[in-house]
């Protein structure tokens, strides 16, 4: 196994993702492991110039596909490119990040290169020459080593799971001819919530459920944004209508692990622990004493959200001046 | 097509064989996200005509679920059975199912985003692939006119909206609909309806695919538990928020 590692950037908007640090940094561990080359491949139009700021995360080559057509991610064309990539390279292991569009393009390129694929997992480890990922399933519920046969190995990482790490890499650009060959999908249109931060990359997650009360999110909405953070809701808050169901965290919503998780007026279904308990820090604020919740959290107040989440607000922000 | 899986409210244990969930004293249900799937199928039906097939790989168990989605109006059911089928990759999974389809014709496929107990969001992209046919995921919204699909997909941070030509395949996102639970005369009538139930052993995969699955579980534990019930104790909510700050902070180190 020395045919080297390839790790898939994704940018949005010439911005590149949070998991694509991840994704190259865990890539840059796998090659310094393999003895092998760290190449990053990154798609779309203009991002030349962004390129050069995966740099300093150690690949050996950063190779540009770039092409007006790859302006708006379409899984088709992004795979056919990629699939080109990988044939003319031929790497050991793919990685890159389990996001919307990583999840598309790693099981249809699982599907076509007839290669094992290790979807959302959490941490990867070697044991003499096999590869095994951790990735949790049941909706976190259980937590599964996969074993991974056949190559290329394709590792789809969950995001805000693996750590960011600076390396030494020559990090030579280099450029790859787009052909995206037969494509059916169209662009027609799409909606950013540019001033939303997205839930699954938040360093810290707050979350409202039936104790909310209303659609009404202020309280949470103003801690969220003082800690650089995200709104979550458990499937009661969105079933109520009061949050969008992108937001929703849990076993039928989102699987969030943010370095710090608040759970507000949130009782704790079973389902709601599976989209959360791979945070690493959990509070729980409840009116209820006998709240599940209490139990799966690190740190529980019992009381009204409403007075208590302003006064950690307040606290917080004394903290930070 | 359809998976049937554990109730979301299970407790889920480890089986003795230390690689596989324990089964007894679970209630099966279909997936939450196929039962998406399978109301999309009906409201097409009924607005657009056409009939609707459910599909399924699994043990003979499965049959039910297929049931319950013939009593919510499907009109008929294909069982790929295996017994063995729990130690399936999503890829092996994905084979069959293209292996059946390419004999069944289809305008659309409708698929779940990912089934809740596995959670490998694999089988229908990897199923559209191998009928190389185009996918769109996470679908909100579909718009069928004539031979294109026009959806609504949820993306990171976002909507997006795709169109594609038919055939193709889609897999469902949250907020696509509200499934219909099965009427006393649907279910009356679903008796009625077929399931073909076809052995594992007679699809045609082709010699080189029907050796070990490419991903294999070799082991599975719960998750740790948290300390738990560390109770912020302080005379007032003042006191309590200033408390939980101190540790988030000083002991935690997570502000």
């Amino acid at each position: 196994m020395s045919k080297g590692v390839l790790a898939i950037a994704e940018q949005v908007e010439g911005v590149f993702r949070k998991v694509t640090y991840e994704a190259l940094s865990e890539g840059r561990r796998i090659a310094d492991h393999l003895g092998s080359e760290l190449t990053v491949l990154v798609l779309g139009a203009d991002v030349e110039n962004i390129s050069k700021e995966l740099k300093p995360y150690g690949p050996d080559k950063i190779v540009v596909a770039d092409s007006p057509e790859l302006n708006e991610f379409l899984t088709d064309a992004y795979t056919n490119v990629i699939y080109d990539f990988i044939q003319k390279e031929t790497p050991d292991v793919i990685i890159l990040g389990a996001s919307t569009q990583g999840k598309d393009v790693s099981a249809r390129l699982s599907a076509r290169l007839n290669a094992p694929l290790a979807m959302d997992c959490v941490a990867i480890r070697f044991e003499e020459n096999s590869l095994f990922a951790t990735r949790y399933m049941y909706g976190g519920k259980i937590l599964a080593d996969v074993e991974l046969n056949g190559t290329p190995k394709i590792l789809a990482i969950r995001p805000n799971a693996l750590d960011i790490t600076k390396a030494d890499g020559p990090g030579i650009l280099q450029n790859f001819d787009v052909d995206t060959g037969a494509t059916a999908l169209q662009f027609i249109d799409k909606r950013l919530d540019t001033d939303k931060k997205e839930i699954t990359e938040a360093d810290t997650v707050v979350s409202g459920g039936r104790g909310m009360g209303s659609p009404d999110f202020t309280v949470i909405e103003a801690l969220a944004e003082l800690l650089g953070g995200a709104v979550g809701a458990s499937r009661s808050a969105v079933d109520e209508g009061w949050r969008p169901s992108s937001d929703q965290v849990g076993q039928t919503g989102k699987v969030v692990s943010p370095n710090l998780y608040i759970a507000c007026g949130i009782s704790g279904a079973i389902q709601h622990f599976a989209g959360m308990s791979s945070s690493n820090v959990v509070v729980a604020i409840n009116k209820d004493p006998e709240a599940p919740i209490f139990a799966k959290a690190d740190y529980g107040i019992e009381g009204d959200l409403f007075e208590i989440v302003p006064l950690i607000t307040d606290e917080i922000r004394k903290l930070k001046s | 097509m359809l998976k049937q899986v554990p109730a979301t409210e299970s407790l889920i244990g480890i089986a003795q064989d230390g690689i596989s969930v324990k089964t007894d004293g679970i209630k099966w249900v279909i997936n939450p996200y196929d039962e998406f799937a399978v109301e999309e199928a009906l409201r097409i039906k009924e607005a657009h005509g056409g009939s609707v097939t459910i599909i399924s790989v699994g043990p003979e168990t499965t049959a039910e679920a297929i049931r319950t989605a013939l009593a919510m109006g499907a009109d008929k059911g294909i069982l790929i059975n295996d017994p063995a089928s729990a130690a399936y990759d999503s890829l092996k999974t994905a084979r069959i199912l293209a292996a059946v389809l390419k004999e069944a014709p289809f305008d659309l496929i409708i698929a779940g985003q990912r089934a809740v107990d596995d959670d490998s969001f694999q089988v229908g992209p990897a199923t559209a692939e191998f009928l190389d046919i185009p996918h769109i995921s996470m679908v909100v919204k579909e718009e069928i006119t004539d031979t294109k699909i026009r959806c609504h997909k949820t993306i990171d941070g976002g909507t997006a909206i795709l169109e594609t030509q038919l055939p193709a395949l889609i897999t469902t996102q949250r907020g696509l609909n509200e499934p219909r639970y099965a009427s006393l005369p649907g279910i009356m009538k679903a008796k009625k309806k077929p399931i073909d139930i076809k052995n594992v052993a007679d699809i045609e995969l082709g010699s080189e695919h029907l050796g070990e699955p490419l991903t294999k579980i070799v082991s599975m534990k719960t998750p740790p538990d948290r300390k738990g019930g560390h109770m912020i104790q302080g005379d007032s909510a003042q006191a309590k928020a200033a408390e939980l700050v101190r540790i988030l902070h000083e002991e935690e180190k997570v502000l």
